[in-house]
């Protein structure tokens, strides 16, 4: 099978358009180059070729309070890809193989 | 001086995972793991090491309790706030709840059916990661499901339609579809269960069933039931990592769970498509403001991201996309039409109402399918609205045959071919069974013995086991009362509504 590899499928999350998800979805965009973001109603969808990840450091600088990363239970709607890594300081979706 | 001495260090998220969640199991001693675990086995599943089951969540019960709680009071402070300011009101037509009928009646008690088998994987699966993770997702399905009938049933007070889905939903002939294809899940071996509903359902189809759906209710001035979606959905990327990592994990612990796991694959997908029927219908014909079409929605949630990321990451493991869907692919610009066309027909006996699509509907419709819905549909609404001028708005007076496994009523046509019903027959012990499709009629030869116990909605009728012979007594006992089904245009919703909304009358009369 001829697949696109892991490094360049694309891999995304949907997350819930709110005030206290700015500072997220925003801190995603300034995390990852070349990632896309869409609005739907209700709903904000980021998508990057490969590799995407949430970081806390770069939330909490947006959002001006500690956050930690199980925060992102309340934030996430979907996403697509494989959650490679969630741990204190970053969250990391990617695909495998 | 002296040095304050140090607090307790905090433990990382990693550290607490392993002692709060994997270090509480314990080896049995005087009972053999065996007996303590006696289900893991006889569907020839091989596993070796259930400590390489990862959980890349890392829950624990303390974090799982305060970010659920705080779920729910964000969703029942939306819920109150809903219901105090008359929400109701501002929906873009009482005709939009349809789409929250069929959902309740549909999906609802699904929900408290997959809390019942996660229960069941919690105490049966033989390591202690899956089996905390199976646990959060019973909890997450109880909580879905009372936080889906608390949403709904404020709108219970002023519309029909919501008031016996529970009874309906084991009753009801369209609703045996979504029953069936869980009572099919529920009675199969744990790990079959998790390919079924873990992988299958939670992973490859719930984004397809809820997100278009959910953000269809933000478009539609429902509120709560987006709410409560965006939050049941929230639980919903933990569900679709636990069917992600099965997956992974029965794949990679031996090499003979390959072709077992690929033909519960082939079987599950083709399943859960068929429910996703109603789902199509839903989007394309009962949202008053649409938000994208199931043909988009199915490119973009299916064909993009599962056929073209996830399974192309599966192949890895020597995994090829499921058996039947080519089927489903080549069946994406009719489904919706075919679906809604048959119920608006059965309508008068389907705890929701139905109506010919409007003028600036059927414009959406033909921009969204340009190649079916002027050709192929399109000629039968304006037939029907010949009828209706004439006073005689059609229903369906007899009985549909129905598909031996998906239950659909033999709607669907064949592949590549929209104008000719696709039937096919299958003869065992003697006897002959019907199914729509290539796909059922595949997973009925698998397990005929199993589908020839399915109880059919038409055949209970006929044999006398709903209510009575005559199309009354049926309905009686269906628990459907006046207002709620038939057509929408002059039904009992639709004359409320607009008494509300032309009097400007502070609420409706309830009941």
């Amino acid at each position: 099978m001829t697949a696109t590899p892991a490094a360049t499928r694309t891999v995304g999350v949907d997350i819930q358009e709110s005030e206290a998800n700015r500072s997220v979805v925003e801190a995603i965009e300034a995390t990852n180059d070349g990632c896309t973001v869409k609005h739907m109603p209700g709903l904000v969808r980021i998508s990057a070729p490969g590799r995407l990840v949430v970081t806390r450091e770069a939330v909490e600088e947006r959002l001006g309070r500690e956050w930690e990363t199980h925060e992102f239970q309340l934030a996430i709607v979907s996403y697509f890809g494989h959650i490679k890594e969630w741990d204190d300081d970053e969250i990391v979706i990617a695909w495998d193989h | 001086m002296t040095i304050a001495p140090k607090g307790p260090r905090k433990l990382t998220m990693k550290q607490r995972y392993e002692a709060l969640t994997r270090d509480l199991d314990w080896e049995p001693s005087y009972v053999d793991k065996r007996d303590v675990f006696p289900h893991t086995e006889f569907e020839g599943i091989k596993i070796h090491d259930w400590g390489k089951w990862e959980d890349p969540f890392r829950l624990t019960v303390d974090a799982y309790a305060k970010y659920q709680a705080e779920k729910d009071k964000r969703l029942y402070a939306v819920l109150d706030g809903f219901a105090q300011s008359q929400g109701h009101l501002s929906l873009t037509d009482a005709s939009y709840l349809n789409a929250m009928k069929v959902f309740l009646q549909g999906v609802t008690p699904l929900e408290y059916t997959a809390h019942r088998n996660f229960a069941y994987l919690a105490r049966h699966l033989n390591g202690p990661g899956p089996r905390f993770a199976a646990l959060c997702q019973s909890i997450d399905e109880l909580r879905h499901t009372q936080t889906e009938i608390h949403t709904l049933s404020n709108y219970n007070k002023y519309y029909g339609g919501f008031h016996n889905y529970l009874e309906q939903h084991d009753r009801v002939w369209y609703l045996s579809v979504p029953k069936s294809f869980f009572d099919d899940a529920l009675s199969a071996g744990p790990f079959e269960f998790l390919i079924a509903i873990g992988f299958s359902f939670e992973y490859l189809l719930t984004n397809l069933l809820f997100v278009p759906f959910m953000s269809g209710a933000s478009f539609n001035g429902d509120l709560p039931t987006m709410t409560f979606g965006f939050s049941a959905q929230s639980d919903e990327s933990r569900h679709m990592t636990l069917g992600l990592e099965a997956i992974k994990f029965i794949l990679e612990q031996d090499e003979g769970n390959v072709p077992i796991v690929q033909a519960w694959i082939d079987k599950w997908f083709w399943r859960g498509y068929r429910v996703t029927a109603l789902v199509a219908q839903m989007l394309d014909y009962m949202l008053p403001r649409k938000v994208m079409s199931w043909k988009e929605s199915f490119e973009l949630y299916f064909e993009e991201q599962m056929l073209g990321g996830l399974f192309a990451d599966l192949a890895f493991y020597g995994i090829t996309p499921p058996k039947h869907v080519d089927d489903a692919i080549a069946e994406k610009e009719t489904l919706s039409h075919q679906v809604y066309w048959t119920l608006y027909q059965f309508s008068h006996a389907a705890a929701f109402t139905t109506s010919v699509p409007d003028a600036e509907h059927q414009q959406w419709l033909r921009d969204n399918y340009p190649d079916t819905f002027e050709q192929l549909y399109q000629p039968l609404w304006a037939k029907e609205e010949k009828n209706i001028e004439a006073g005689g708005r059609h229903f369906w007076r007899g009985l549909p045959q129905l598909c031996q496994v998906c239950q659909v009523p033999m709607l669907f046509t064949e592949p590549g071919d929209p104008t000719t019903i696709c039937q096919r027959e299958s003869v065992y012990d003697g006897e002959t069974f019907q199914t729509c499709s290539n796909g059922c009629q595949w997973i009925f030869e698998r397990e005929p013995e199993k589908y020839v116990q399915a109880w059919l909605p038409v055949h209970q009728i006929y044999q006398g086991s709903c209510g009575g012979p005559t199309l009354p007594d049926v309905l009686q006992w269906y628990g459907l009362e006046e207002g709620d089904s038939g057509e929408y245009k002059g039904s009992v919703d639709e004359k409320n509504w607009n008494t509300w909304h032309d009097d400007h009358a502070p609420t409706g009369t309830e009941g």
